[in-house]
């Protein structure tokens, strides 16, 4: 029998962590809803089960997401992760080939070098010493990379790095310890007998020369097995808690379980799955524009964690959703900033021990309590019959040209419409949620919808990308939700609009709601194309930019807005565009006081275009009086 | 006694004395814009609500800060929060935090609405 005490942290580190995992999945099984339960079954026992094997081979191992958006930190990452692996791997089976027995216990395989120091010598064995050595200084680079993160983190290319608890310290120095520690020990062990491939051969027979590598080795397999046990036993209190969470995560989502807008226990999986990275804080132009680093969504979910009142970090973010487009975990950041937001205040408790390693259900309301209606006052109206309905919403009234252009192209269209909002309607509702009050704002949404219904129209033209979005997400109507750059489009499209093409430069914003909150990209660019010369930018697609105007941040005051848009509108004119184009009218607003370049809806530029003689004939028709504004300038 | 159709009209002075600033107090310490607002009236001529409803937000920044909360508390709840204020705000006021502070405020201490 193969024994030594030095094992015994280890080998209590590891079977805590392993009971540990299985207990804290069993009950998040358990808590997960009923319909939730049923998909994650059919997902292990069904397809899912295999894509779910590659994305933990792909991101929870070769972390392939951050090597693609920044080499060095995915090499860091990898190094530490898949290379643990390998050495796992490749440790089982040199354990199993060359010990005494087959299937031994695991810390005969993580301690192979104590128990068999005269491992090695030649031909077969020595070959995989040379690997288990070359698999040791793969993660050796990753953690010299790790440790020159904490004192300068731009060396990998990331410019904020996440700020930690003492718990967290204390867990980081026993990981950082395990490696050269493991390294050393086997290196003495080497030198004493001779053994040992390039590394830890070399190193060995240089410390033997001048060391006593006998006496030496001993305490150093002590350390290896102390700083392994640390790190298992500190794990689920820590953000390493990511490591078995992401599993679970993984495949959860693969079979299918979102967010929602309840919370439950998908959403605590996802905030233990955070491994506070910091590539969120990296993409905030909150903190790259306006300075401040405190809010991140690293930090809402450490928050939330740790249990403290994380409603300033939660209402202070612009929900632009460029955190949640760049996490290498695909946590939805944003959902669940929107339940933080509609939890309102918490209060902060400290917590014992036993409540830090299981951690109740985090009960929250999912909509505050308030006694009595708010909007009483609204009117019920009987709309006009109709086919399509335009609702420009409160941003389009603040920026009359979007209105009055598209306007022009409704008529020039020859659609029957009703423009409904027309003497200024009521809210869509999305701001109200945006501030987490998602009971007032559904008696917004019950009485937009009632006049929607009443109208009879297939279809709903927006003009402003928050309306559309809450359209099309929160309001349960059988009729047809478009964005205005979707609607010209159609119209494009069918032929019932004709363009002039327009000799300018012309850059397109994509507007976040539309963008990546709805997933709107390639519209407002298909017309663009059809009116305009549409220039690059360094911003497109899923990286655009937030223009700072958004109505989701409650917190930031007007000088930190104007901080953003100015960044912003310098980037998007690098390419000296003649327009700087955008589909949203708080855009518009917002960037326009930031730059001297014109800037324009795609409306505008549309209603520009548009074939002169086409308005003519449709205003001779006595159908509807019509403003037709000669000139667009803004 | 005779009554010839006078009466002395009620004194309308404000008492600060009497008056509890403790929701404006709560409201400036948290969103430091709150005080440098002029009532210039941008905020309520661009309303929406003050589109449907006689709702002013100039009005109620100005009864706030007087501590004159009774009206207040039932007309801040009007407000749809759609954030056309904040935009045409010439003095860069988070009018949309005001108002979610307000409301909060008017939650936390009931007994100061009065």
């Amino acid at each position: 029998m193969q024994f030594d005490p030095f094992i015994i942290p280890f080998n209590i580190g590891l079977y805590f962590i392993v009971i540990y995992a299985v207990v804290r999945s069993v009950s998040w099984f358990g808590d997960l809803s009923r319909p939730d339960k049923l998909r994650l079954q059919r997902g292990f026992f069904g397809k899912a089960f295999g894509q779910s094997i590659k994305e933990i081979f792909l991101e929870s191992l070769i972390h392939r997401k951050i090597l693609k958006s920044n080499p060095r930190l995915g090499y860091m990452h990898m190094s530490l992760a898949f290379g643990w692996f390998l050495l796992i791997l490749f440790g089982t089976i040199e354990a199993d080939v060359f010990g005494a027995h087959h299937l031994n216990a695991p810390y005969k395989a993580i301690f192979f070098k104590f128990f068999n120091p005269e491992h090695g010598r030649m031909g077969f064995e020595a070959a995989f010493s040379f690997l288990m050595d070359l698999i040791l200084a793969f993660i050796l680079s990753g953690l010299v990379l790790a440790i020159i993160k904490r004192f300068s983190s731009r060396v990998v290319g990331i410019k904020k790095t996440t700020k930690l608890r003492v718990l967290d310290k204390i867990a980081l120095t026993s990981l950082w310890l395990i490696f050269p520690s493991r390294l050393l020990a086997e290196s003495f062990t080497s030198g004493a007998y001779g053994t040992g491939s390039f590394l830890t051969g070399s190193l060995g027979s240089i410390l033997a020369s001048f060391l006593p590598a006998q006496e030496m080795a001993y305490p150093f397999w002590w350390l290896y097995s102390l700083s392994l046990g640390t790190f298992f036993i500190l794990l689920p209190l820590t953000r390493y808690m990511h490591i078995p969470t992401e599993l679970f995560l993984i495949f959860a989502r693969n079979s299918g379980i979102k967010t929602g807008d309840q919370p439950g226990a998908f959403r605590e999986i996802q905030i233990y799955s955070c491994s506070s990275c910091g590539i969120c804080i990296d993409a905030c132009q909150l903190n790259f524009s306006a300075g401040i680093t405190n809010i991140q969504s690293a930090y809402l979910m450490k928050g939330i964690r740790n249990n403290e009142n994380v409603s300033d970090i939660a209402f202070n973010c612009l929900m632009c959703g460029r955190c949640d487009q760049k996490c290498p975990v695909g946590i939805e950041l944003t959902p669940l900033r929107m339940l933080s937001r509609r939890a309102g205040e918490t209060v902060e408790n400290e917590q014992s021990i036993w409540q830090k390693y299981f951690p109740g259900r985090q009960v929250m309301l999912p909509v505050k309590p308030v006694s009595d209606p708010s909007y009483s006052w609204l009117k019920q109206e009987e709309p006009a019959k109709t086919d399509v309905i335009y609702f420009a919403g409160c941003m389009t009234h603040l920026t009359p040209a979007i209105k009055n252009s598209m306007i022009t192209i409704l008529e020039a269209s020859g659609v029957r419409y009703n423009f409904l909002d027309e003497k200024g309607g009521v809210c869509c509702g999305r701001p109200l949620m945006l501030a987490g009050q998602d009971r007032e704002a559904r008696e917004l949404i019950n009485h937009n919808s009632q006049l929607i219904w009443k109208s009879g129209a297939h279809t709903i033209v927006t003009s402003c990308p928050i309306c559309y979005k809450v359209f099309k997400e929160s309001y349960y109507l059988d009729v047809e939700v478009l964005h205005h750059s979707q609607f010209i489009k159609n119209l494009i499209e069918e032929g019932s609009l004709k363009l002039n093409f327009l000799h300018r430069k012309v850059t397109y914003h994509t507007p976040c709601d539309l963008g990546r909150g709805s997933g709107v990209y390639n519209e407002p660019k298909d017309v663009l194309r059809h009116v305009a010369r549409l220039l690059k930018s360094d911003f497109e697609d899923e990286n655009s930019l937030c223009c700072g105007g958004s109505l989701g941040n409650m917190k930031i005051s007007s000088r930190q807005k104007s901080m953003i848009a100015h960044d912003v509108a310098t980037e998007l004119t690098k390419g000296n565009p003649d327009i700087l184009a955008t589909s949203c009218p708080l855009c518009k607003k917002t960037l326009s006081a930031a730059t001297t370049t014109r800037v324009a809806d795609i409306s505008e530029i549309v209603a520009d275009a548009i074939v002169r003689t086409a308005i003519k004939k449709k205003l001779n028709e006595p159908v509807r009086k019509v403003k037709v504004a000669v000139d667009f300038h803004n | 006694m005779e009554r010839f159709g006078f009466a002395i009209s009620k004194g309308r002075q404000i008492d600060y004395d009497a008056n509890s600033r403790h929701i404006a107090g709560y409201i400036s310490e948290r969103e430091p814009s709150f005080r440098v607002c002029i009532e210039c009236g941008c905020c309520a001529a661009t309303c929406t609500t003050g589109n449907f409803t006689s709702f002013s937000l100039r009005e109620l920044h100005i009864l706030l800060k007087r501590g004159e909360n009774e009206s207040v508390r039932e007309n801040i709840k009007k407000c749809m929060l759609c954030g056309k204020c904040t935009l045409v705000c010439p003095r860069g006021v988070n009018t949309r935090n005001v108002v979610t502070l307000a409301r909060q405020a008017f939650q936390k201490f009931p007994a100061d609405a009065v």
